[in-house]
């Protein structure tokens, strides 16, 4: 290595959903010299780089067929929190972990956070994730005050709404493609408590949740609705709202007690079983009559919950559902290129109801039945590439295997027709499938036109180039195949 | 619809494909009864050691294509992450890590020498710490793969021979039962051979060999272990096990007393 680059080694860098990857270089730079040598470094072996935070992305976002992963997770210093606004300042390669862990004892919580704790600043801004409560705050961009992004000309530029802002638009949600977030700085809620009340809503179909969740808008500050996939006909898209509010000032009779981080800690065991090895025993059932079953289960269960009326949990425990169980996704296979795949479907508020029952249907029917459904409710955003818009989306994991996932991308490229039909958008956070025909008819072609432009500019060589920017974006076909740079 | 549907490029294989083994200290010894008995069986073996000449006799006594061999001196640690990415590149994956090095030269006794204490700790231990972490990494990110560490029954007790060779084979089995722990649920296996005496160049120096084992039957023993199942730490021969269970036990107001 020609100068000091930070720790490289070679690994399997795939998408969180583990069903796309490949063996690359993947280079880890621990400050920001150790990032500009990489950058050097690449541009001098011809390589591009793909920018990676904790490959929580389910699909191709940061992942690399042809060139280096840069891996931000080293770079990961907490800057700055100011205790008087809740402002936040964190390197790119921080988490959403080492924010709520510090905010939180000082009354504070992430304005947006996803499923997750894991995602690091850079990658949620990249990706602009969303949390249960976009329809109320926006997106992670919408709550972002200014990035840092190393371009890949070199130059490192601040931008904000007032700064640099056609950048700062483009880059949030723009998949790492214009430079690398080395700086966010973010804004937090203030809380009175480490609890939050939640209350669950037991729904017969999908029109029935809707509605409900369409009522409380107002109120709530989170809603999420749990689908049974399974429920067809007259039950098709029955399930359960979660709805949750913040505790307001004086609520919370020992708020120091659950602000405290132990207070959040998620249970070691869940009915008896170690953590660690829950996803053993949801393996057991990780196959169409047991996913039927587990759904209809917590479709019962939900009832139940439903009728014992509002109860408390801590931030931790409502936010962070994906993190009860480590490794769950092992359920659905160990096996590199196995796993699963997550097709969420943006759709306008007018049409998504039959969008989402269309689309449930066609799971159904073609044998490829999603084993979780997550319903949710958003709202636009001014990010270019964005997916937020006045509308609904429906999250649905599927089992991919090597036998099925031919079948299975057919199948979504059913679904995406039907997205398409409905007027919606997509979500490059969990999209592996779609072509770039369905990107252009999602996001129109001037959209997409501008954001290359803006590329060409921050980054006019192309060093940064995932597997998702060359599926759904590259514009030239040579290029593809051989990465932006002669070999 | 594009893309995706493709099977997707990584260097796990099938079991019809034939093993990718590296195996680090191949020259001389199990470690160049490994290269030979795996080429042999039709395996992709890397294999790496200091000495040049003796990789080529060995490239060349095995069907050809089947060694790929790389002249590397495991004390240069900082050679591994650059050497480990252009194996898997001409492998086409990795499938298992044997690491065999080792040195043990002949101490006398009244002789304490740090430079050739602290060789063998780089050889034995450190070379060995250098490749199984960069590779449990590669691995892990797989959630397959087998690594094999070559340990020694010396690495039970404190014999009085040769302090830091006993020292670099303790620090070296302890640290493989550490990555086991580590790696378990993720689907790396990680095992531990603890060879008696071989007859080796190693061991040419001692007059007396306490049921020695030929290189071949060492290597035979250990590809059979890593391929089964069953043990994660295995004694060569058998017997030792039940004996260092023994000699582990002996206090050592009284093992300093015994010449074992």
């Amino acid at each position: 290595m020609g100068q000091d680059i930070g720790r490289v080694g070679i690994e399997r860098v795939e998408g969180w959903g583990m069903s796309v990857g490949s063996t690359a270089r993947i280079v880890r730079p621990r400050d920001l010299d150790q990032l500009r040598g990489a950058l050097e470094e690449a541009r001098r072996a011809g390589v591009s780089l793909a920018p990676r935070g904790t490959g929580c992305s389910y699909g191709d976002a940061s992942t690399t067929r042809d060139g280096w992963a840069l891996d931000m997770t080293r770079m990961n210093r907490l800057l700055d929190f100011d205790a008087s606004t809740g402002d936040a300042e964190l390197e790119g390669g921080a988490s959403i972990r080492q924010l709520w862990r510090k905010a939180l004892p000082l009354g504070y919580w992430p304005k947006v956070v996803s499923g997750t704790m894991f995602p690091t600043m850079g990658g949620a801004a990249a990706m602009n994730i969303h949390g249960k409560n976009n329809f109320k705050v926006g997106t992670f961009g919408d709550n972002l005050l200014e990035i840092d992004l190393l371009l890949g000309n070199g130059d490192l530029v601040t931008c904000s709404r007032e700064q640099n802002a056609e950048l700062f638009h483009g880059a949030i949600g723009g998949f790492g493609m214009l430079g690398i977030i080395t700086r966010a700085k973010t804004r937090t809620t203030k809380v009175y408590s480490g609890d939050v009340r939640v209350r669950g809503i037991s729904c017969h179909d999908l029109g029935e949740m809707m509605d409900a969740m369409q009522e409380l808008v107002g109120e709530a500050d989170y809603l999420v609705g749990w689908i049974d996939t399974f429920g067809s006909g007259s039950a098709g898209g029955r399930g359960l709202i979660h709805d949750a509010r913040y505790l307001l000032d004086g609520e919370d009779s020992d708020p120091d007690k659950t602000l405290s981080l132990k207070h959040q800690d998620l249970p070691d065991a869940v009915m008896g079983v170690p953590k660690a090895e829950i996803w053993r025993v949801l393996r057991m059932f990780n196959h169409d009559p047991g996913m039927r079953l587990v759904n209809a289960i917590k479709q019962v269960s939900g009832r139940m919950e439903a009728m014992s009326g509002w109860h408390r949990q801590s931030h931790a425990g409502f936010n962070f559902l994906l993190d009860y169980v480590p490794d769950w996704k092992y359920a659905y296979a160990r096996r590199a290129g196995d796993g699963l795949l997550q097709y969420q479907a943006f759709l306008p508020a007018d049409t998504a109801r039959d969008g989402f029952l269309a689309l449930l249907a066609e799971g159904q029917s073609s044998g490829h039945t999603p084993y979780l459904g997550v319903l949710k409710r958003h709202r636009p955003d001014p990010f270019l590439m964005t997916h937020a818009l006045d509308g609904w989306s429906m999250a649905m994991d599927l089992k991919v295997t090597a036998k099925n996932r031919a079948h299975l991308m057919e199948t979504c490229a059913r679904f995406s027709k039907i997205c398409l039909a409905a007027g919606g958008r997509f979500y490059f956070a969990k999209d592996q499938v779609i072509s770039p025909d369905v990107a252009r008819a999602s996001f129109g072609s001037e959209r997409i036109a501008a954001f290359h432009e803006l590329k060409a500019h921050a980054d006019p060589d192309g060093l940064f180039s995932t597997d998702l920017w060359r599926r759904v974006f590259e514009e030239d076909p040579a290029r593809t195949s051989h990465g932006p740079w002669p070999r | 619809m594009q893309d995706s549907g493709e099977p997707d490029q990584n260097s796990s294989s099938p079991s019809s494909v034939p093993e990718r083994v590296l195996v680090v200290g191949a020259s001389s010894g199990i470690g160049a009864s490994l290269v030979r008995q795996l080429a042999q069986e039709g395996c992709q073996v890397a294999a790496l050691a200091r000495r040049e000449d003796r990789l080529a006799e060995l490239a060349e006594g095995a069907p050809p294509g089947s060694v790929h061999v790389y002249p590397h001196d495991v004390m240069d640690a900082g050679d591994v992450p650059a050497l480990l990415e252009r194996i898997v590149k001409d492998l086409g994956g990795l499938d298992t890590l044997c690491y065999v090095a080792g040195v043990m030269p002949m101490v006398g006794p009244q002789e304490y020498d740090h430079d050739q204490d602290r060789t063998m700790v780089r050889v034995n231990l450190l070379g060995g710490m250098a490749w199984c972490a960069e590779v449990a990494r590669l691995f892990l990110s797989e959630r397959r793969g087998t690594i094999v560490g070559v340990s020694s029954v010396a690495g039970e007790r404190g014999r009085r021979m040769n302090p830091a060779y006993h020292a670099s084979k303790a620090g070296f089995t302890t640290y493989l039962e550490s990555l086991r722990n580590r790696l378990e649920g993720h689907g790396v296996r990680v095992v531990t051979i603890l060879p008696g005496m071989v007859s080796t160049d190693m061991t040419a120096g001692i007059d007396k060999l306490v049921w020695p084992i030929t290189p071949e039957q060492a290597a035979k023993t250990m590809i059979s272990t890593w391929r089964g199942s069953f043990w994660s730490t295995r004694y060569m021969p058998l017997r030792w096990c039940l004996v260092m269970r023994v000699i582990r036990e002996i206090p050592s107001r009284i093992f300093r007393h015994l010449n074992i």
